[in-house]
């Protein structure tokens, strides 16, 4: 039997495309977000598919107070937590209105690090669960492009990074996933490179692959860790001047 | 962007849209007409493809589904891939499908495709049971048989041209396991193919290969293939009726050079095939994804035929004037030295819907190279046809004149003319209607 699996930011492409690959592997499913009624088609699609349960509940990420209540209200603890919230926001809007920055850093930083946080403590006291977090490659340097982004996608994989060197020495898995260029809502319209763009299912399929295999961090496509690790490596005095 | 279909001719620059619900489709259709739905993109030709194209990959769920009927409730953005993916586990198989699973509902409809079961099952259209489709204003209309009855059969063969198909209820049939009871039948000439034809009348499946570069006394030779879904004793081990071998993905991995395919190539592949089809006479129980959908084993297979592209000639010609017509068309072929992979010759049974393709009597499917040679065969088969009364295929066309549609196929006049009066036509369009003048 496999274990159930919450989704939270279940609206979003990632989230859609990975709900599909573990109900296909026959994981049952909550799905999290706010508005959550609009998500029934979503569930119908799945339940039809894959002949697994599907559930829909209430969640914001945002009421930091309401993070326990929300994991407490659910019928069960789930096996698997996978955390797809986040905003990019605009980055000149979060320049000019720290109100704006202040949404982009609740929504990619605080609030799926707190909730993940609640969950690893139940995980940790049942003595089993793996934690998912989509994160970014746009946390792995700080770029005038999306800075503001990027740190709370920072701050959130410093977080699970943390997260798993504290549960280490427990059977509960952390994994880390940095996306390069999805082709998600967020990123309509902008102009992506093809070779360097994944399309969600392959995100999905990686994510799945990951939690079968107790990976730690995954890359999507392998040229980001590459092209990660050329940024990461270049001295501070050439990488401010660049336009990246 | 540059758009084409699965021939890769032609090509036209447009705007590829992705709405992602109904409202944004709305807007489209009113604020940025003509437009042309898409989904998978395996029309041969221009028939998915404009100016403004419509990606219906947003518009892909499943809705609900009765066990005890097979009806299907599904976005026009779902594949019957996904349908037999989903459902074939169930006991579950779409009851009309053309030779490939990337089709989408809407595409299937669209088209109204036939499948090896046209000959007594009819086509996609005689499993659907309605359709939502979005009208000129943007609302939402139902048509089926007993409701806008009209919109509904214009629509089944109507090629995306009376709105954009948005669901659609389907009824799958029931099949006890996922294998095919094949029989294989060798013939030497066209009678012999043809005469195999008939006498497999009652088989679900008959389909035939046929050997277009072979000559004289052989002319017409084809291995013909019938097949019948099994049922759970046929199988070796029941126990796991629907576990069927997955194909590994292959891709094929490049535009083959121009020149790799040609007449020596092809002749050399052909009697091949025979040959080893010969070897492979009698019955076999093959499993449903060899059996439906051979070429879907290699991804992206069109690249074999390079850059430039390639084209489909298919025509259906009726019962009395098959034998001479597509005696005329082999021998057409084999004269002009043009090579042909792929050749299907087909017998199709009645069909009545105002627009759909098929005709009671044979379809001969051939896909051609984008070369010279080619291309100046197509008038004379195109000539041929219409001589013995046939017509094309809409879906796998990409380069016919608007003269040669009227004249092969008057019902396309009223066709038009109801586009025109109801508002149809300023709203959806796509490259092919506006060249063939639909």
């Amino acid at each position: 039997m496999s274990g159930l699996v919450l989704i939270l930011g279940a609206r979003s492409d990632m989230a859609r495309a990975c709900a599909h690959r573990f109900a296909r592997a026959g994981h049952p499913l909550v799905l999290a977000a706010r508005n959550a009624a609009t998500l029934e088609a979503d569930a119908t699609d799945l339940r039809l598919r894959y002949r697994v349960a599907v559930t829909c509940v209430e969640f914001d990420a945002t009421d930091i107070a309401g993070l326990g209540a929300f994991l407490d209200g659910l019928a069960e603890l789930p096996a698997v937590a996978l955390c797809a919230v986040g905003t990019m926001g605009d980055q000149a809007q979060s320049q000019a209105d720290p109100q704006a920055a202040a949404t982009v850093l609740r929504t990619s930083f605080e609030g799926p690090a707190l909730v993940l946080g609640e969950l690893a403590q139940r995980f940790e006291a049942r003595g089993s669960g793996a934690i998912i977090g989509i994160s970014s490659v746009a946390g792995e340097r700080g770029r005038a492009s999306n800075y503001v982004y990027g740190a709370a996608k920072a701050g959130f994989t410093a977080f699970l990074s943390g997260l798993r060197n504290r549960l280490a020495r427990t059977p509960v898995q952390v994994i880390t996933v940095l996306p390069g260029f999805v082709a998600t809502r967020m990123t309509e319209g902008l102009d992506l490179p093809a070779r360097l763009t994944a399309q969600p299912d392959e995100v999905a399929e990686a994510i799945f692959r990951a939690y079968e295999k107790r990976r730690d961090i995954i890359y999507i496509r392998p040229i980001w860790r590459v092209i990660m690790g050329v940024i990461r490596a270049l001295p501070e005095p050439v990488f401010k001047r660049t336009r990246l | 962007m540059e758009l084409s279909g699965w021939g890769r001719y032609p090509r036209v620059q447009g705007t590829l849209h992705s709405p992602r619900d109904a409202a944004a489709l709305a807007t489209l259709v009113t604020e940025a007409p003509p437009l042309i739905a898409r989904g998978l993109g395996r029309a041969y030709g221009d028939s998915a493809i404009g100016a403004q194209t419509v990606s219906m990959r947003h518009f892909s769920k499943m809705i609900a589904f009765d066990p005890e009927t097979g009806q299907l409730v599904a976005e026009a953005g779902v594949s019957l891939g996904e349908v037999i993916d989903a459902f074939l586990p169930r006991g579950w198989f779409p009851s009309v499908t053309p030779g490939t699973k990337f089709v989408t509902l809407g595409g299937a409809i669209a088209a109204d495709v036939h499948g090896k079961n046209h000959h007594c099952e009819g086509s996609f259209a005689a499993f659907t049971d309605w359709i939502d489709l979005m009208a000129p204003d943007g609302s939402i209309t139902r048509c089926a048989r007993d409701e806008n009855p009209e919109l509904f059969h214009n629509t089944l063969g109507g090629m995306g041209l009376t709105g954009i198909i948005l669901r659609a209820a389907i009824r799958l049939r029931r099949v006890e396991t996922g294998w095919i009871r094949q029989t294989m039948i060798p013939t030497s000439n066209l009678d012999e193919t043809l005469e195999i034809f008939d006498e497999t009348l009652s088989a679900t499946y008959c389909v035939a290969w046929i050997d277009c570069l072979a000559k004289e006394e052989a002319l017409g030779r084809s291995l013909v293939m019938t097949g019948e879904h099994a049922a759970l004793g046929d199988l070796p081990s029941p126990a796991t009726p629907f576990e069927t071998p997955r194909p590994r993905a292959i891709r094929f991995p490049l535009d083959l050079p121009g020149f790799a395919l040609n007449s020596y190539t092809v002749r050399a592949f052909n009697a091949l095939y025979y040959r080893m089809g010969m070897r492979k006479t009698g019955e076999a129980l093959v499993d449903w994804d060899s059996y439906f959908y051979p070429l879907d084993a290699v991804s992206d297979w069109n690249r074999l035929y390079g850059k430039r592209g390639f084209m489909q000639f298919q025509c259906a010609l009726p019962l009395d004037a098959g034998r001479d017509g597509l005696t005329r068309l082999l021998e057409a072929i084999t004269r002009s030295g043009a090579a042909s992979f792929l050749a299907v010759l087909k017998r199709f049974g009645p069909q009545t819907s105002p627009v759909s393709f098929p005709m009671e009597g044979y379809t001969l499917a051939l896909d051609f190279p984008m070369t010279a040679r080619s291309q100046a065969l197509m008038p004379e088969l195109d000539r041929i046809t219409l001589e013995h009364g046939g017509r094309f295929y809409l879906a796998k066309d990409s380069r016919m004149s608007p003269e040669t549609l009227r004249q092969t196929d008057p019902r396309w006049d009223a066709f038009a003319r109801m586009r025109a009066d109801t508002g149809l036509a300023t709203r959806f369009a796509s490259a092919q209607s506006q060249r063939l003048g639909l």
